[in-house]
């Protein structure tokens, strides 16, 4: 998943602040998760239905959450890891086998997202919300095929020096490295050469990698983006001219799943949060705000309108086999991508 | 030795100690606080790496600091020089440079005129130029965005007046970073400046017309002179916090063309690379050092020291 670190702090102190007056709380739950990704209102419900204080805590990355939790006396309880670093956090000893799998709302979990790579059969964690990595275009500055990575790899010149994408090295990678028909955590360097030489050549047109997008692409100051799916939606939103392309070539997955963090200080708190969220109604009311997909069956009917037919949302048929969940290499594949990605940003 | 004088060489003991004992507590939180970690930064820049972050404890390693200016090509494995680390480190010198040379220009003529206002006005004066400092960084960064971008006022400004056809890309280039910089830290270069300026004895600069100097000459030949020192310390200020900058590069440059302070920020983080992490960190302050000992023998040279 991604950062949006600019326009979270805000709704966190919000979501705070309205924390703060249940005052009777029998307990509490500290909740460590993306930035700008949580509803309050969800959490309001939570605090009411179960009478406990719910503090929210924002990151930006899941290098950033890993190397906190690992440093202790962090005092969260459920943290939300994204797919590739689920096996991480469960080697590195840090998360709990809590098994969602035999709580009473686990029942609601799509059959997709139960034996799923990275938690097989679901022992420890619980789906929190699932999207991709495509492409945003302002049609009214272009008007050609979008299904492609060449958006932001061979940009056409309408969008050259307007495009804007992800800061994040494994999402770029992986498009890239599909795009010269290799495997996510290929060693392969004649692949590796073209992806460094093509991302180097195409960096020269672009005009940022940054988080801002919900905001600049609306307003004009990007025309294209690489980016994830829910940020590009809630960008049509605000301005309609903004089309959404799945990369034939091939695109990534990402889900991020809660995990109760194994020296958490209000377990049964957590595990109570995480049979909350498999209810579809609340399930709903994350995607509600995030404006990404969850993994809850029958949680549709409780979506607003609008989400149950995005483009950005329902994978289209002919794109789905071109998608694939973003694993984690092993530590020297991911020594030779940093160095790329350095090279890339210098 | 006669008693007067012990008892005076006593009180001068006495008061050497507790002078000491007054200052334990800074000395304490600067010990504790500042070279502490310093040294837990230098040991763990001699580590081998963790597998995902972190270091392994007990085995030792050069690479962390081989690695700062040397790499491995990634294709033919030969050893050469890190090519993007010297690039980064290239551009957060540079950056940090002409930011200096703006504040100077920007900076010398607000604190001249600071300085010739009548006393009891100067002190408004000096407290207009420390209002930004009420205000978080990372909000007057985003200020400055708001101010530069393809929709902000500027462009919104000039498109309006005619004098630009479609919105200048000032965010996300270099210029971005170096207005951003040069704005953020011009008072820390007033400040120093307005100091030695105000010490300035102006009978010289009288001295200076009398004799027939134009005004270029007094200001060459006279005014820059005695207030160098204050234009070296104002430089130094400047010149420092550019060169570690993180968040100016992250939110006007556009995480694209990265500074010193991302590139280690980026290690601790998705490169998974304490050790280059922390090798890095003392390269910067190695710089820094670099730049203070210039400094310094600069100062010395010019006689008058610091203001």
């Amino acid at each position: 998943m991604t950062t949006k670190l600019i326009t979270t702090t805000a709704l966190a102190a919000i979501a705070t602040l309205a924390v703060a007056s249940a005052a009777s709380a029998a307990g509490e739950l500290n909740i460590y998760n993306w930035g700008d990704y949580t509803n309050p209102e969800l959490i309001k419900k939570f605090e009411k239905q179960f009478d406990v204080k719910v503090t929210v805590t924002d990151y930006d990355s899941n290098d950033t959450a890993l190397a906190k939790v690992r440093a202790g006396g962090h005092g969260f309880d459920v943290v939300v890891p994204s797919a590739n670093y689920v096996p991480i956090w469960i080697k590195e000893g840090l998360i709990e086998e809590a098994r969602p799998d035999q709580m009473e709302n686990f029942k609601n979990v799509d059959p997709r997202w139960v034996d799923v790579p990275w938690d097989k059969g679901r022992h420890y964690t619980v789906p929190w919300q699932w999207g991709l990595t495509g492409i945003g275009v302002n049609s009214k500055v272009y008007g050609g095929d979008i299904n492609t990575s060449a958006i932001f790899l061979d940009p056409p010149p309408e969008l050259a020096g307007k495009i804007n994408v992800a800061p994040e090295m494994n999402d770029v990678l992986f498009a890239t490295i599909k795009y010269f028909g290799g495997e996510w955590c290929t060693m392969d360097k004649e692949v590796l050469r073209k992806v460094r030489d093509k991302l180097v050549e195409a960096k020269s047109k672009w005009l940022a990698m940054d988080y801002s997008v919900t905001e600049k692409l609306p307003a004009g100051d990007y025309s294209a983006v690489y980016y994830w799916n829910g940020a590009i939606m809630r960008s049509r939103l605000k301005n309609a001219d903004i089309k959404f392309g799945y990369p034939k070539e091939g695109f990534p997955f990402f889900m991020d799943s809660v995990a109760l963090l194994k020296d958490a200080k209000n377990p049964e708190n957590a595990k109570l949060f995480m049979n909350f969220i498999m209810d579809p109604e609340n399930a709903a009311m994350i995607s509600a705000f995030a404006k990404y997909s969850n993994g809850i069956k029958g949680s549709e009917k409780f979506l607003p309108a609008e989400m149950q037919t995005a483009p950005e949302l329902v994978v289209p048929a002919e794109f789905e086999a071109a998608g694939s969940f973003l694993e984690s290499c092993e530590p020297e594949t991911q020594q030779l991508y940093t160095k790329i990605w350095t090279e890339l940003q210098k | 030795m006669s008693g007067a004088q012990e008892a005076a060489l006593a009180a001068q003991k006495q008061d050497i100690r507790s002078r000491w004992l007054l200052s334990a507590p800074a000395l304490l939180i600067i010990f504790v606080a500042a070279i502490g970690p310093l040294f837990v930064m230098l040991f763990y820049s001699f580590m081998v790496k963790g597998d995902y972050g972190d270091v392994k404890f007990g085995e030792f390693s050069l690479e962390g600091w081989t690695s700062v200016f040397f790499e491995r090509d990634i294709f033919d494995d030969t050893l050469g020089l890190a090519d993007a680390h010297l690039s980064i480190i290239w551009r957060s010198i540079q950056l940090s440079f002409f930011t200096t040379i703006l504040t100077v220009i920007l900076g010398f003529p607000t604190a001249y005129f600071i300085a010739t206002r009548p006393p009891h006005t100067r002190e408004i004066w000096v407290f207009l130029v420390t209002i930004p400092f009420w205000t978080n960084l990372l909000i007057r960064t985003f200020a400055m965005q708001q101010v530069i971008r393809n929709e902000g006022l500027l462009n919104t400004a000039l498109l309006w007046l005619g004098v630009i056809k479609s919105p200048l890309q000032i965010i996300y280039t270099d210029t971005a970073n170096l207005l951003g910089m040069t704005y953020v830290y011009l008072p820390l270069m007033v400040l120093p400046l307005y100091a030695s300026i105000e010490k300035l004895d102006f009978r010289l600069v009288e001295a200076g017309y009398d004799l027939y100097a134009t005004r270029f000459q007094v200001l060459r030949r006279i005014v820059i002179p005695l207030v160098k020192p204050g234009i070296i310390a104002g430089s130094i200020l400047v010149f420092i916090p550019s060169l570690g900058a993180y968040v100016i590069p992250r939110v006007l440059g556009g995480g694209k063309n990265m500074m010193l302070g991302n590139l280690i920020e980026m290690q601790f983080g998705s490169g998974r690379n304490w050790p280059l992490g922390a090798a890095m960190s003392i390269t910067l302050m190695i710089l820094v050092t670099a730049a203070l000992i210039i400094y310094v023998r600069n100062a010395s040279r010019g006689g008058n020291g610091h203001v």
